[in-house]
């Protein structure tokens, strides 16, 4: 019983550290370093946000504050050793960021982890807010507008790593990420990671079996804390400057959102949002002036249809397929998603419509949008891309149903199935 | 010993006393069943030896040592543990996880984090033992709010006696179950229940005489008789009382 899991599980991390290996190989362009670098250093954050968000059941709306302080702190001290002579190498400023992190976490966390709930939720909200203040009022260590930079060029690198490329700050972030999201993975398999479960779960009964729930939240928090500046780290060694922006509670919201996009259920669901976080900042927002608001739709729709994130869509059919029965859904998630595309077609035709009437109208009512012209004074075209909202629309609700129906049955199936075997056993 | 001492407790809620004085010695060993009509205090009085409630007035001493005024987990600490009336479990949990989180504490792990669950021998023997006392060992994977009310009802049990205290509070164990699983669960808590000093909150007086060998009768906030199962059958105070609520809850009923 032991020997497939540890397989399986060697199998995972090594491919995991393969495809962090490899990815710069694959996407050798700026851009693509640039990407991969921030999705590593997202990754760790949005872990780390879900060791209180979908662990602990701690919602919080203030965590840029650690991985902010933690850039903020990792930033100076890039400068105390680059400039005063303070000795530290350039590959452990991060860990800087990490101690920063903890420390912050420490010393707010015994406020905000007092509480839980919507107390603590709001309590994190008033501490961001606070720090984010905080940081145009103190620019001695903020940097004021312009923010703190730093250079992490090494003169006579070791073995050639001077960190001026970008690719080698990739590797040192993957080397990071590998090893934090090891760590993070690890904690959820000890007996404070388990007790944090328990306390997300129903925090009364913990107090009956012998924990302290505060102390339990705290400690999660002091952890969460760490992983968090480790990340901001990162981040002010990639990008050499820090602003107070970092700090910010749309930052917060960013963690929040993704975290729940990728799925808070499962572990490796903040990867996916991470992942997702950073190609809707970085690629998304070239595409379109909309992204905002397609970004809060596609919010929108996964809390109500599925508040599992991405993670529990996928291990939901992962679990149809081991009973050999994802086939038959197949031609439902074709008709899904043909008239999903129909219906986003319409749909976001009218949203650049829209926009375009709004902000751009100084450059003439002809816009492109997706390789075809609009022309927002034309009654065909709003006429076009309603009604082509409208098909849209009306097939998928019809193939909808038609899945759900399906999906249903298959599930109870599935029920059967395991009950006939318990019985069995 | 006495495992169990109360002396004058009180409390009250606003202007209404819930509790009014009450002095109790349980005897370590002893298995105690509470009874007492709707309303008379029983629950509250498990809340506040347990911690979930502050007294307003008065002491509770667990093993000779005031407990009153600490916090629940400090209590439980000290060797006493309780189950609740509604199900009080931890859902998105499997049986065997549940079970294991109510021994940690006990077996010395506390916070750490520095070592893996899986290789917590003692800790995972346990808790498999005590999947096999409350008979889930087939559900081990299951998660806790998939299983049946009665499973849930044992996997309670399970939580609560797995910290090893000696001195065992249980508020209904057998609240919502049917006549023949009441049965089939009072010998599961005698089993389970082996040495320990127990305290049981029962509704039904025929669950009661068989499981305790002295029975507390609380009526309005105060003890009424404290004896021997027989001897408070005889009690005419106890009849009295039993029989005035008798008549309002078939008046109740006949609503």
């Amino acid at each position: 019983m032991k020997t497939p899991i540890n397989r399986s599980r060697w199998i995972i991390w090594s491919s995991f550290a393969l495809l962090m290996g490899l990815a710069p190989l694959v996407f050798s362009s700026g851009l693509g370093i640039t990407v991969l670098s921030q999705m590593g250093i997202a990754i760790i954050a949005c872990l780390s946000y879900n060791i209180l968000f979908g662990q602990g059941g701690m919602l919080s709306f203030g965590h840029a504050v650690y991985t902010g302080l933690g850039s903020f702190m990792a930033i100076h001290a890039l400068n105390a050793a680059t400039e005063g002579g303070l000795p530290l190498p350039v590959a452990l400023v991060p860990l800087a960021g990490g101690l920063a992190g903890l420390g912050f976490a420490v010393l707010f966390g015994y406020v905000t982890t007092r509480k839980a709930g919507t107390t603590f939720a709001m309590i994190t909200l008033g501490l961001g807010e606070l720090v984010f203040a905080m940081s145009l009022m103190v620019p001695e260590f903020f940097g004021g507008e312009g923010g703190v930079s730093g250079n992490r060029m090494v003169r006579d690198g070791l073995w050639g790593i001077t960190f001026g490329p970008p690719v080698q700050v990739y590797y040192l972030i993957a080397i990071y990420t590998f090893i934090c999201v090891a760590a993070m993975y690890a904690f959820t398999l000890t007996p404070l990671g388990r007790m944090l479960n328990a306390v997300r779960d129903n925090p009364e009964r913990v107090e009956f079996i012998g924990y302290d729930t505060q102390r339990v939240r705290y400690l999660a928090f002091i952890v969460a804390g760490f992983f968090a500046g480790i990340s901001g780290g990162l981040a002010a060694l990639n990008f050499e400057i820090v602003t107070a922006e970092v700090v910010g509670a749309a930052r917060s919201g960013g963690y929040l959102l993704f975290t729940f996009l990728g799925g808070a259920t499962f572990f490796f669901g903040p990867i996916l949002g991470a992942i997702l976080m950073v190609l809707a900042f970085v690629l998304f927002s070239e595409f379109s002036q909309a992204w905002l608001l397609y970004l809060g739709l596609i919010f929108l729709l996964m809390v109500m249809f599925a508040p599992g994130g991405i993670a529990s869509l996928i291990m939901m059919n992962l679990r149809v397929a081991r009973y050999g029965r994802l086939r038959e859904l197949g031609l439902s998630y074709l008709g899904l998603a043909a008239s999903g595309l129909v219906m986003l077609l319409g749909g976001s035709a009218l949203v650049e419509m829209v926009y375009h009437l709004q902000l751009n109208q100084s450059e003439g009512p002809v816009f492109g949008y997706l390789g075809a012209e609009f022309d927002v004074g034309s009654v065909t075209h709003w006429a076009a891309a309603m009604s082509l909202l409208a098909v849209g629309a009306g097939l998928f609700e019809w193939t909808r149903r038609g899945f759900l129906r399906k999906w249903g049955a298959i599930q109870t199936a599935i029920e059967v199935d395991i009950k006939s075997r318990e019985a069995v056993l | 010993m006495n495992a169990l001492e109360l002396k004058g407790l009180r409390k009250s809620f606003g202007k209404t006393e819930i509790i009014r004085g009450i002095d109790l010695v349980v005897q370590a060993g002893e298995r105690v069943g509470v009874i007492g009509p709707n309303g008379a205090g029983k629950s509250t009085l498990f809340n506040l030896i347990s911690g979930r409630l502050l007294p307003s007035s008065g002491e509770v001493r667990l093993n000779g040592k005031r407990i009153d005024g600490l916090k629940p987990y400090e209590i439980n600490r000290l060797g006493l543990s309780r189950s609740f009336q509604i199900t009080n479990i931890f859902p998105k949990l499997s049986v065997f996880e549940n079970l294991r989180c109510s021994v940690l504490w006990s077996l010395g792990y506390q916070y750490s984090c520095w070592r893996f669950l899986a290789n917590l021998d003692d800790a995972n023997q346990r808790a498999r033992q005590l999947m096999q006392m409350i008979h889930l060992d087939r559900k081990q994977d299951v998660l806790a709010m998939n299983l049946t009310y009665a499973e849930q009802r044992a996997l309670e049990i399970g939580i609560t006696i797995g910290g090893g205290a000696d001195v065992i509070l249980l508020d209904e164990p057998t609240a919502g179950m049917s006549r023949g699983e009441t049965a089939r669960f009072i010998d599961l808590i005698k089993e389970v229940t082996v040495g320990k000093t127990l305290l049981t909150v029962e509704h039904d007086m025929g669950v009661v005489f068989g499981l305790a060998d002295k029975i507390a009768v609380v009526v309005y906030g105060e003890v009424l008789a404290f004896d021997t199962p027989e001897a408070v059958r005889a009690n005419a105070r106890v009849q009295e009382a039993y029989l005035g609520s008798s008549i309002a809850d078939l008046q109740v009923a006949g609503h």
